[in-house]
C-alpha cells in the first residue's frame, strides 16, 4: 500500500517526533520556556514540522543525492526499479527525490520572498497612510478597495497574461496583490498607535516621519504583524502552488511542488493495476504542501489562542 | 421602510460602481499589453499595411476611452468580442474572411452553464452539511467532536484543492473505478448522467468549502451564545432547545447568511483549479487555457464573469445581512 507508506507512516513518525519534541520544548527553563509549557500536541506538531521544513529547505543541496537539473539516461523509472533512484526518475531522467527536495527549497523560498515583499510594500504604505492620513490615505485605501474586489487568483491570472509568465513576474504580481491585505492590517494597527501620547510627544519633539514609523510604530506593531506573516505566508504558498500547478507560476527548469503534482498526476492511473507506489507519486508533493500549511496553521492558531485572550 | 430602501439602494449602487471600476481595470489590462499586438500576431510578415489593417479590424486606431465604451456596450449586450485564436484577418489570408467565427460569448455560454451546475451541486451539499456540523460543534464546544472537527477542518482548509482532488481520484476513480476521473460533460447528457460525472469535482469543492463554512458558522454561533440575552434566557430556566430555536436562531440568521454568501464567493476561485484537475469543461478551464495563449478578449471576458460573480455574492451577503437584522432594518 503506497498510500500507507507515503502518507500515513510519515505522519505517524512526525507525530512521534512532535511528542518527543514537546517534552524538549517543555524542558526549556526560564521565562521563555513558560510559553511552551502548556503547549498542545497540535502546536508541538506544527512547530516541529515547520522547523524540519526550514532545515530541509536550507540543506537541500547537501542532502539531495544529485544536482537539481542533473539528467540521467534512465528516464521514466518507477519507484523501486533502481536502488540508485529511490523514487524513480521523471520524463527527462531527473531523480525525483532530488526534484522533491529542491522543489521544497524553491517553493518555500519563493513564497517567503514574496510574502516578505508583500509585507514591505503593504506595511510601508499602511504606516504612512496611518501617520499622514488625509487625501493620501484616501487614495491608497480606495485603490486597495478596488484591488480587493477581484479574487486574488483571478487577478493574478489576468496580470500574468499581461506581463507574461515568468517566475519573477509571478513574485511581483502576488506580492503586490497580497500587500493589499497587509496594508489593511498595518493601517488599522498603525491607526491605533498613532493616537497614543508617545507619538504626540515624538511629533512635538519634531521627529520626522521616518523616525515615527521605524522607532515608534514598528516596534509596537511587530507582534500582530508577525502572526499575520504566518497566515499570509500560507496563503501565498498555496497561491503559488496553485498557479504552478496550472502551469502559470514557477517556470522550469526550477523544480517546484505545484508543477510536480501536475507532471506526476499521469501516474495516478496505475492504482488500477495495483501499483500503489507509482500511483501515490503525485500525492507526495501535494501532501508536502498540505503538511506545511497545516503545520503553520496549527502553530499560528496556538499563538493567536494564547495571546488574543479568545480563550475563556 | 424608505430608510431601508435607501440603505439597500446605497449598497446596490456601491456594488454597481465597484463593478464599473473593475471593468475599467480589466479593460486597462489590454492597454498595458507590452508591444503592439498586431505586430506580434503577424510576426515575420508584419508589413506596415498588414499591421494597419489588423489594428483597424481590432479597432486599435480609435482612442482608448472610445474603445472602452464600445467594449462595455458590447458586454452589456452579451458581446465579448472575438477570441484572438479565432480571428482570421482579411489581410493575412487575402480572402474575404467570411467564415463562421465563434465569438467569445458563444464559447462562454455553455461553459458558464457547466460551471454554475458544478458550483450549485457543491453548494447544495455543502451548505446544509456545514451548517449542521457548525451548529453541533458550537453547541458541544470543547467536546471530542468539536476538537476532532477543529483539526479536521483546519487540515482541509490548509490543503490545496488539488491535493483533496487527487486523493479522491486515487481512491474513488483509479483504485476503485466508481466515478470517472475526467468529467466529460456535453449538452446532450441527461441530468443524472451529468450529475454522475460531476460528482468528484463537486465533492472536492464541497470538502474544501464545508470546512470554511463550518468554522465560520461555529464562531458565529459561539459569539451569539455568549451574548447576555441568551444567558438571561438560560438563567430563567428556558429549556435548551427553546433557547436555540426561539432566542438564538433568529439572530443567528444574519451571520449565517453572511457566511454562506462569502463561501459561495470563495467557490469562484476554487472552481478554477478543480476544473483543471478534472478537465471539467467550465469557465475556469477556459480561463487558464486563454491565459496560457495570452488570448486577451477571452481572458477579459472570463475575468469579468468571475469578478462579477464575486462582487455580486459579496453584495448579496451585504444586502441580506441588512434585511435580516432588525437593528439595521429600522435605523433610529
Amino acid at each position: 500500500m503506497g498510500f500507507l507508506t507515503y502518507v500515513v507512516l510519515p505522519l505517524a513518525v512526525l507525530t512521534g517526533i512532535a511528542w518527543t519534541a514537546r517534552a524538549g520544548f517543555r524542558g526549556i527553563a526560564g521565562p521563555f520556556g513558560a510559553v511552551f509549557r502548556a503547549m498542545p500536541l497540535t502546536a508541538a506538531f506544527g512547530l516541529t514540522v515547520v522547523l524540519l521544513y526550514v532545515l530541509a529547505a536550507l540543506a537541500a543541496p547537501v542532502i539531495a543525492p544529485y544536482g537539481e537539473s542533473q539528467v540521467f539516461d534512465e528516464f521514466n523509472l518507477f519507484p523501486g526499479e533502481n536502488p540508485d533512484f529511490v523514487l524513480g526518475t521523471d520524463q527527462l531522467g531527473r531523480d525525483l527525490l532530488t526534484r522533491l527536495l529542491y522543489g521544497g527549497r524553491n517553493t518555500i523560498g519563493i513564497a517567503f520572498v514574496t510574502t516578505a515583499l508583500a509585507f514591505l510594500i503593504g506595511a510601508t504604505f499602511g504606516f504612512i497612510a496611518a501617520v499622514l492620513g488625509g487625501w493620501l490615505d484616501q487614495v491608497v485605501s480606495r485603490t486597495v478597495d478596488v484591488l480587493m474586489a477581484i479574487p486574488q487568483l483571478i487577478f493574478a491570472l489576468l496580470l500574468l497574461t499581461i506581463f507574461g509568465q515568468s517566475t519573477i513576474n509571478m513574485i511581483l504580481v502576488i506580492a503586490v496583490l497580497d500587500s493589499t491585505r497587509v496594508f489593511r492590517l498595518a493601517r488599522a494597527v498603525g491607526g491605533n498607535i498613532v493616537v497614543m501620547d508617545y507619538i504626540e510627544a515624538a511629533k512635538l519633539r519634531g521627529e520626522g516621519i521616518g523616525y515615527l514609523i521605524f522607532k515608534e510604530i514598528l516596534p509596537n506593531a511587530a507582534a500582530p504583524l508577525l502572526a499575520e506573516f504566518g497566515l499570509r505566508f500560507c496563503f501565498v504558498f498555496l497561491l503559488i502552488a496553485a498557479l504552478s500547478f496550472l502551469g502559470i507560476g514557477i517556470q522550469p527548469p526550477l523544480a517546484d511542488w505545484g508543477t510536480m503534482v501536475r507532471e506526476l498526476s499521469i501516474y495516478i492511473g496505475y492504482a488500477e493495476y495495483g501499483d500503489w507506489q507509482a500511483a501515490s507519486l503525485p500525492l507526495l508533493p501535494a501532501a508536502a504542501i498540505a503538511l506545511l500549511t497545516v503545520a503553520i496553521n496549527f502553530t499560528v492558531d496556538w499563538m493567536l489562542d494564547r495571546y488574543s485572550g479568545l480563550k475563556d | 421602510m424608505s430608510g431601508l430602501a435607501r440603505m439597500v439602494g446605497q449598497r446596490l449602487a456601491l456594488g454597481a460602481f465597484t463593478l464599473l471600476i473593475v471593468s475599467m481595470v480589466i479593460f486597462a489590462a489590454i492597454e498595458a499589453l507590452p508591444g503592439d499586438f498586431a505586430e506580434a500576431i503577424l510576426g515575420q510578415g508584419a508589413t506596415p499595411e498588414a499591421v494597419a489593417a489588423i489594428r483597424e479590424s481590432l479597432g486599435m486606431d480609435r482612442s482608448a476611452v472610445e474603445r472602452y465604451f464600445a467594449w462595455l456596450g458590447g458586454v452589456f449586450s452579451g458581446d465579448f468580442g472575438v477570441s484572438f485564436s479565432q480571428l482570421s484577418f482579411q489581410s493575412q489570408y487575402g480572402q474575404t474572411g467570411e467564415r463562421d467565427i465563434v465569438t467569445v460569448a458563444d464559447q462562454l455560454a455553455p461553459r458558464f452553464a457547466n460551471t454554475i451546475f458544478l458550483a450549485a451541486t457543491a453548494a447544495a451539499v455543502a451548505v446544509p452539511l456545514s451548517l449542521a456540523l457548525g451548529i453541533l460543534a458550537a453547541l458541544y464546544r470543547g467536546s471530542i467532536f468539536d476538537r476532532a472537527a477543529n483539526v479536521g477542518t483546519l487540515t482541509s482548509i490548509s490543503s490545496p484543492e488539488f491535493f483533496v482532488a487527487y486523493i479522491l481520484i486515487l481512491f474513488l476513480a483509479a483504485a476503485n473505478p466508481i466515478f470517472p476521473s475526467i468529467s466529460k460533460i456535453h449538452a446532450d447528457l441527461d441530468f443524472w448522467e451529468r450529475l454522475y460525472r460531476t460528482v468528484l469535482p463537486a465533492l472536492t469543492l464541497t470538502l474544501v468549502v464545508t470546512a470554511h463554512m463550518m468554522r465560520m458558522t461555529r464562531v458565529a454561533i459561539i459569539n451569539l451564545m455568549a451574548s447576555q440575552y441568551i444567558e438571561m434566557a438560560r438563567l430563567k430556566g428556558v429549556p435548551r432547545w427553546r433557547v436555540i430555536v426561539r432566542h438564538a436562531l433568529p439572530n443567528a440568521l444574519a451571520p449565517i447568511i453572511n457566511v454562506i454568501a462569502l463561501n459561495l464567493a470563495y467557490l469562484v476561485t476554487g472552481v478554477v483549479v478543480v476544473e483543471v484537475v478534472f478537465v471539467y469543461p467550465g469557465i475556469g478551464q477556459m480561463f487558464v487555457d486563454a491565459v496560457k495563449l495570452r488570448d486577451m478578449p477571452t481572458v477579459q471576458a472570463c475575468c469579468l464573469v468571475f469578478a462579477a460573480a464575486y462582487i455580486l455574492l459579496n453584495l448579496l451577503a451585504d444586502v441580506l445581512s441588512v434585511l435580516t437584522n432588525p437593528r439595521l432594518r429600522h435605523p433610529k
